[in-house]
C-alpha cells in the first residue's frame, strides 16, 4: 500500500510524501482532546480487563472487622487497602476495578444493540423514505417524546431490575434514537449519489446497496454516536444502580457504591467521592473520544 | 440482430410537484411523450438546456425512474418485462460527476471488479485478470487499482466509470453530460477514448449534453430536446447547417467560440419557440 502510494503521490503533485498512516497518527496526536481521553479510556479498560490479576483483594469478601477503613492518604489509610473498605469491610479498590467491568460492558452492549436497531431503522428511512419515512420517524418522535430515565424506571420496576443482562436490553432498547436521526439524514444525502445509482444499474440487489454501498460510508458518523450513547448508557446504569433498579448488590456496579455510601456523605465522604470521581473519568474520556473522533472525520480538520 | 439497439416509445414522466398541503398540486411534465429511436453502431447526440428533462430521460432508460407512460426497449426487449440483471449486460450508464459516481470506500479494483462479482462471472483470479485487460483498455495504469477513488484526478476516474461500464461488455452505453464535470483538457481525452472504444468494440451510443461543441464532433443523428419534448431531430449535417425550429438555432447560436472578434453569443428571446412550439 505505502509504496505504491508514494510512488503516485511524487508523481502526480509533486508535493512532500507523507504515508497515510503517519498523516492520521499526526492529526492523532495533534488533537489533545483524542489524546487524554483515549489514554484514559485505554487504561481504565486495561484495568478492569487485568482486574482478576491485579485486584489486591477479592471483590464479594466481607471482613466486619475492618470496616470503613479510609483511603490510603488518610491519618487511619493502610496500603494493604489503598482505597480504604465499605461499611461491610469489603476491598475498595478491587470492587472499583470489577466495577469498571460492569460499567463498560453495559456501555458497550446497550451501545451495540442501540446502534443495531437505530442503524436499521435510520437507513431504511433515509434510502425509501415516502410512507417508510412516515412511519419510522414517528416512531423516531414517539421515542424522543419519552423521557428515558423515567422510562428505564419504570420498566425496571415492572421486570424486577437486577441482573446485568435485564439493564443491558432495557438501554439498548431506548436509546437508538441519535443513531436513527444520524443513519436517517446521512442516507439522505447520499442516496441520490450516482454511485448508489450505478451500483442499481449494474444489478445489485437492494440489501447489497445498503450494506456494501451504503453502510460504509455513514459509519464513521454513527461510530461518534456510538460513543456518546456509551458515555449516556454507563451514567444511566449508575443512576439506575443508584435508585436501586439496575445491577443489585452484591454486584460491585459504582452506581450500587455511591448508593451504598451515601449515608456515610457527611462524615466519610470518600466513600461516594472515590466511586463519583472514577465514573466521571470515563465518562469524560469516552466524550472526549467521541468529540476526537468526530473531529478527525470533520473535512475542513483534514491534512 | 435487432433493428434497434434503443428504442423509446412514448416515453413520458409527470411530476406532482406539492404547493402546500391544501393547493392542488402541479403537474410537471418532465419528459413528455419521447420516441426516439438507435440503430446499433450509432450514436445519438440528446442536447438541450439545463432542466428539458435530459436527466429524466437518461434515468428511465437505465430504469432508476419507472416511466409515467411509455416503454423503453433495449434490443427489442422491453426494459419493464426484463430483469435488472439482464438489462445491466446490454446497457451500462457513464455519469457526469465521477466525484460522485464511484465509491468513496472502495479501491479502484473492487469498483471495477463489482459487476463481475454480481453476476457471478468467473472466479476471483479470471475476474482480477480482467479488471487488468479493461483497465489497460481505457488507459487506466495498473498501480492506480489498489488506490482509493479519492487519490485520483477527475480524468482517471471516469476513466474507472468507464471501465465499469464495459467490464460485462455491453452493447450500448449511456453517457449523461460524461464530460462535463472536467477541465477541457481532460474533457478531450475522454472523448477521444469514447470514440476509440466505439470503433473497437461496436458500441451504440445515446450521448446527453447541452454542449453543442462536444456533440458535434461525436454524434451521427442529433435530437434536441425542449421543456421535455423532442422538438427537433436529424443527421448531424442536418442540424448543424440547416436547423428548423427557432429553440434549435438559438441553442446553436450560443455556442461559445475561440474566436475573440465573434464576442459573447446572442442569447434569443424565448417568446419565438415557445409559440414554434404551441402551433
Amino acid at each position: 500500500m505505502s509504496e505504491s502510494t508514494l510512488s503516485l503521490n511524487a508523481a502526480t503533485s509533486g508535493l512532500p510524501v507523507v504515508p497515510e498512516w503517519r498523516r492520521i497518527m499526526n492529526r492523532v496526536v495533534g488533537h489533545r482532546g483524542l489524546l487524554l481521553g483515549s489514554s484514559i479510556l485505554g487504561v481504565i479498560v486495561v484495568l478492569a480487563l487485568l482486574a482478576p490479576w491485579i485486584a489486591p483483594h477479592d471483590p464479594f469478601a466481607q471482613n466486619i472487622s475492618q470496616r470503613m477503613i479510609p483511603p490510603v492518604w488518610h491519618d487511619k489509610g493502610t496500603w494493604d487497602h489503598i482505597f480504604g473498605t465499605d461499611k461491610l469491610g469489603r476491598d475498595y479498590l478491587s470492587r472499583l476495578l470489577y466495577g469498571a467491568r460492569i460499567s463498560l460492558s453495559i456501555g458497550l452492549l446497550a451501545a451495540l444493540i442501540s446502534g443495531l436497531i437505530g442503524t436499521t431503522l435510520g437507513v431504511l428511512a433515509g434510502y425509501f423514505g415516502g410512507r417508510v419515512d412516515a412511519v419510522i420517524s414517528y416512531i423516531i418522535t414517539t421515542r424522543l417524546a419519552l423521557p428515558v430515565l423515567l422510562v428505564a424506571l419504570a420498566m425496571a420496576s415492572l421486570v424486577g431490575g437486577g441482573s446485568v443482562e435485564t439493564v443491558v436490553v432495557l438501554l439498548g432498547l431506548l436509546l437508538w434514537d441519535r443513531f436513527a436521526v444520524v443513519a436517517r439524514s446521512t442516507t439522505q444525502q447520499l442516496r441520490e449519489a450516482e454511485f448508489i445509482a450505478s451500483a442499481k444499474v449494474i444489478g445489485a440487489s437492494t440489501s447489497y446497496i445498503l450494506i456494501r454501498e451504503l453502510l460504509p460510508n455513514i459509519l464513521s458518523a454513527l461510530i461518534v454516536v456510538m460513543t456518546l450513547e456509551m458515555a449516556h448508557a454507563i451514567l444511566l446504569e449508575a443512576t439506575l444502580s443508584f435508585l436501586g433498579l439496575g445491577v443489585q448488590a452484591p454486584m460491585p456496579s459504582w452506581g450500587l457504591m455511591i448508593s451504598e455510601g451515601k449515608s456515610y456523605m457527611f462524615f466519610k465522604p470518600w466513600v461516594i467521592a472515590i466511586p463519583g470521581i472514577t465514573l466521571m473519568l470515563l465518562v469524560l474520556a469516552i466524550n472526549l473520544v467521541g468529540d476526537g473522533l468526530r473531529d478527525m472525520n470533520a473535512p475542513e480538520g483534514r491534512n | 440482430m435487432p433493428d434497434y439497439a434503443l428504442e423509446l416509445s412514448n416515453l413520458s414522466r409527470h411530476f406532482h410537484l406539492k404547493n402546500g398541503a391544501f393547493k392542488e398540486p402541479t403537474l410537471l411534465k418532465a419528459v413528455d411523450g419521447i420516441s426516439l429511436r438507435i440503430r446499433p453502431g450509432e450514436t445519438l447526440g440528446l442536447v438541450g438546456e439545463s432542466g428539458c428533462g435530459k436527466s429524466t430521460l437518461a434515468k428511465m432508460i437505465l430504469g432508476l425512474l419507472e416511466p409515467t407512460d411509455g416503454d423503453v426497449l433495449i434490443n427489442d426487449k422491453a426494459r419493464s418485462a426484463s430483469s435488472r440483471l439482464s438489462m445491466a449486460r446490454q446497457l451500462q450508464p457513464i455519469f457526469q460527476d465521477p466525484y460522485s459516481s464511484l465509491n468513496p470506500r472502495k479501491t479502484i479494483e473492487q469498483i471495477i471488479r463489482l459487476p463481475l462479482q454480481l453476476h457471478k462471472e468467473g472466479n476471483k483470479e479470471s475476474q482480477k485478470k480482467a479488471v487488468k485487460d479493461i483497465s489497460d483498455l481505457v488507459g487506466l495504469p495498473e498501480r492506480l487499482l489498489k488506490q482509493y477513488p479519492g487519490q485520483l484526478s477527475g480524468g482517471q476516474r471516469q476513466r474507472v466509470a468507464i471501465a465499469r461500464a464495459l467490464i460485462l461488455k455491453p452493447k450500448i452505453l449511456v453517457c449523461d453530460e460524461p464530460t462535463s464535470a472536467l477541465d477541457v483538457s481532460v474533457q478531450a481525452q475522454i472523448l477521444n477514448l469514447l470514440m476509440d472504444l466505439k470503433k473497437e468494440l461496436g458500441l451504440t451510443y445515446l450521448f446527453i449534453s447541452h454542449n453543442l461543441g462536444v456533440v458535434e464532433h461525436l454524434v451521427d443523428k442529433v435530437a434536441v430536446m425542449y421543456r421535455g419534448k423532442i422538438v427537433e431531430q436529424g443527421t448531424r449535417d442536418e442540424i448543424f447547417q440547416n436547423a428548423q425550429h427557432p429553440y434549435t438555432k438559438a441553442l446553436l447560436s450560443s455556442v461559445l467560440t475561440p474566436e475573440p472578434a465573434l464576442g459573447l453569443p446572442e442569447v434569443l428571446d424565448s417568446s419565438a419557440w415557445d409559440s414554434a412550439q404551441a402551433s
